[in-house]
């Protein structure tokens, strides 16, 4: 029985890949910004709301950001489906 | 003792029991005690889902350890800690539907069963099981222990009857009530743990009198407070972004989460918990550990890092409200014990018991046993908690990395892979384990990663290829769920 494929199995793996390019956006916003505005010294930072910009856009917009692309992504590509064998067998 | 501080917890341990015996009603009248007691019926909705995912993977770390050392550090400990984020999503996303779909197909609860239907071989579920009960017992201990010292600072009880206390509250809820109890009452701590980190941030800012002020005292303290680099500059790109395969990626490979993936109810249940679930770990990892930093500047001076978090809240907050925050880190490491109890629980019963010593068990006998395990091992991590023994601390500090080395690619190759084989499989657990105990013991830090990134890449490698040379030599045949 292992053998058949399912065609659920499909949605699954696309929605796992999407999961990885989620991911791999994440660690970029992250690591940019964290890096690319913090290297500098620290007493010539910029400020947004109190915090230090690198800080500001990569944990706290950064955050916010994926989690809007995450919801996003949901909506435009999670498919509904069952989870139980006897739908789609046979 | 403060009693308006203590009153608002022995709420929180009322309300916890009262679960556990609804809960036992369930196990009771379930007509399949092993999928009730170890997997809830598989009926967890959205929000339990996401709670659940989050109570057990935050543990006394993320409220104790956690901000301590951020107080110590700056905001480069902010920033590592948000490499956990993805643990709120990608773990779902990517087990999601198929392992779910699959653990329904071949009937499996526990992450060993599936193991062992897909690679067909007694090794790996010996391995396996061998593996979880080591590191698992270990983890246990340690938050307990970590739960009786919270308690013992906040109500001046020695630290033996604090631990009695905890871990009669624990082990009587998920005796009786089973991973439904678990579930539950993680629902309930989850809550509790994202409301305590909100106040407590909250408050330790108007303490500070504002984020501008607060960052002006931790410039003029020192700079390097507030770079990523850390307070001694010893925080490499490098270094931090290692951690992203220990505390955001690696997680699926962790047993105690992945058999959350199992058990939810249907496709809405996971679309929702994705959402939940990385809004709660986004709120609880940023604020904890900003709360942390932010401490610095608001109470200047303290030696022991544990202790940041507790004083703070008893310094910031009135005596009620610092009562129901304090439950926060309590539930974190409640909540963390008890899903490695019914973890461990369930190997011993299922992955061994029934597997080798009487697969002819009938459903009263299960059950029997079942209650008799968990009680047992619940007992003897309170023991072992009296007086840690240096092995069991070492083997907690290595445990998230080790089974993230021996089951990571198991799991995700066994699920996506049709031609993953045992003996790429048995190879990579073996290499990914000695490798890390190697390079744990021996060279921390090697070329300035975390510990885990070698043994995870050195047994992705070892899986392909032997898997690879077993299918040319073996002629095995692709394997299709």
């Amino acid at each position: 029985m292992f053998n058949v494929q399912d065609k659920r199995f499909k949605i699954a793996h696309k929605e796992a890949l999407i999961g990885v390019v989620l991911v791999i956006i994440n660690f970029a916003i992250w690591f940019g910004f964290a890096y690319g505005l913090g290297s500098g010294d620290p007493l010539e930072y910029d400020y947004v709301f109190g915090f230090p910009a690198w800080f500001f856009y990569s944990c706290i917009a950064g955050t916010i950001f994926m989690i809007i692309a995450i919801w996003i992504a949901m909506k435009l590509f999670f498919k509904d489906i069952s989870l139980e064998e006897e739908d789609e067998q046979k | 003792m403060h009693w308006s501080v203590i009153i608002p917890l022995l709420i929180f341990l009322i309300i916890i029991f009262g679960i556990g015996i609804w809960a036992n009603r369930q196990v009771r009248t379930s007509n399949s005690f092993l999928q009730e007691y170890f997997l809830g019926g598989r009926e967890m909705g959205g929000f339990i889902l996401a709670m659940t995912m989050m109570a057990t993977y935050g543990s006394a770390s993320s409220f104790i350890g956690g901000p301590g050392v951020a107080y110590n550090t700056g905001l480069g400990w902010v920033l590592l800690a948000m490499a956990q984020l993805p643990a709120g999503y990608f773990v779902l996303m990517v087990l999601g539907k198929k392992f779910a779909i699959v653990a329904r197909r071949i009937e499996a609860i526990t992450l060993i069963d599936f193991l062992k239907k897909r690679y067909d071989s007694h090794t790996i579920v010996i391995l396996s099981a061998i593996s979880i009960i080591i590191f698992l017992f270990a983890s246990m201990t340690a938050q307990w222990v970590g739960g009786a010292r919270l308690i013992e600072s906040l109500t001046g009880l020695s630290y033996i009857n604090a631990l009695l206390i905890f871990a009669v509250a624990v082990l009587a809820y998920v005796i009786i009530g089973g991973f439904r109890a678990v579930a539950l009452t993680d629902a309930l701590q989850g809550s509790i743990m994202i409301v305590g980190t909100v106040i407590l941030l909250i408050a330790t800012v108007i303490a500070g009198g504002g984020v501008d002020t607060i960052m002006q005292g931790l410039v003029a303290e020192n700079p390097n407070l507030v770079t990523p680099f850390g307070a001694e500059q010893n925080l490499t790109p490098l270094y931090v972004s290692t951690f992203w395969i220990l505390i955001g990626l690696g997680v699926i490979g962790l047993p105690q989460i992945a058999v959350r993936a199992m058990s939810y109810k249907d496709s809405k249940s996971l679309h929702k918990a994705i959402l939940i679930g990385t809004i709660g770990i986004g709120t609880i990892m940023f604020g904890m550990h900003l709360i942390g930093v932010f401490a610095r500047p608001v109470m200047p001076g303290i030696e022991v890092g544990d202790k940041v978090m507790p004083l703070l809240t008893l310094e910031v907050l009135p005596p009620v409200l610092a009562g129901i925050v304090l439950a926060a880190p309590m539930a974190a490491i409640m909540s963390t014990v008890n899903a490695l109890l019914i973890l461990v629980s369930s190997t011993v019963v299922k992955d061994i018991y029934l597997n080798y010593i009487n697969p002819k068990a009938s459903d009263a006998q299960i059950k029997n046993r079942s209650f008799w395990v968990t009680s047992i091992i619940g007992i003897a991590v309170v023991i072992f908690a009296v007086k840690p023994p240096e092995l069991l601390i070492m083997l907690n500090l290595f445990a998230f990395g080790g089974l993230e080395s021996a089951f990571l690619w198991s799991v995700v190759f066994g699920l996506y892979w049709k031609k993953a084989n045992k003996y790429g499989a048995i190879s990579s657990m073996i290499v990914g384990l000695t490798l890390y105990i190697v390079i744990y013991r021996f060279a921390e830090n090697i070329y300035g990663m975390h510990s885990v990134t070698i043994p995870i890449i050195a047994s992705l490698i070892t899986f392909v290829a032997v898997s690879m040379i077993a299918q040319k030599v073996k002629k095995i045949e692709d394997y299709h769920f």
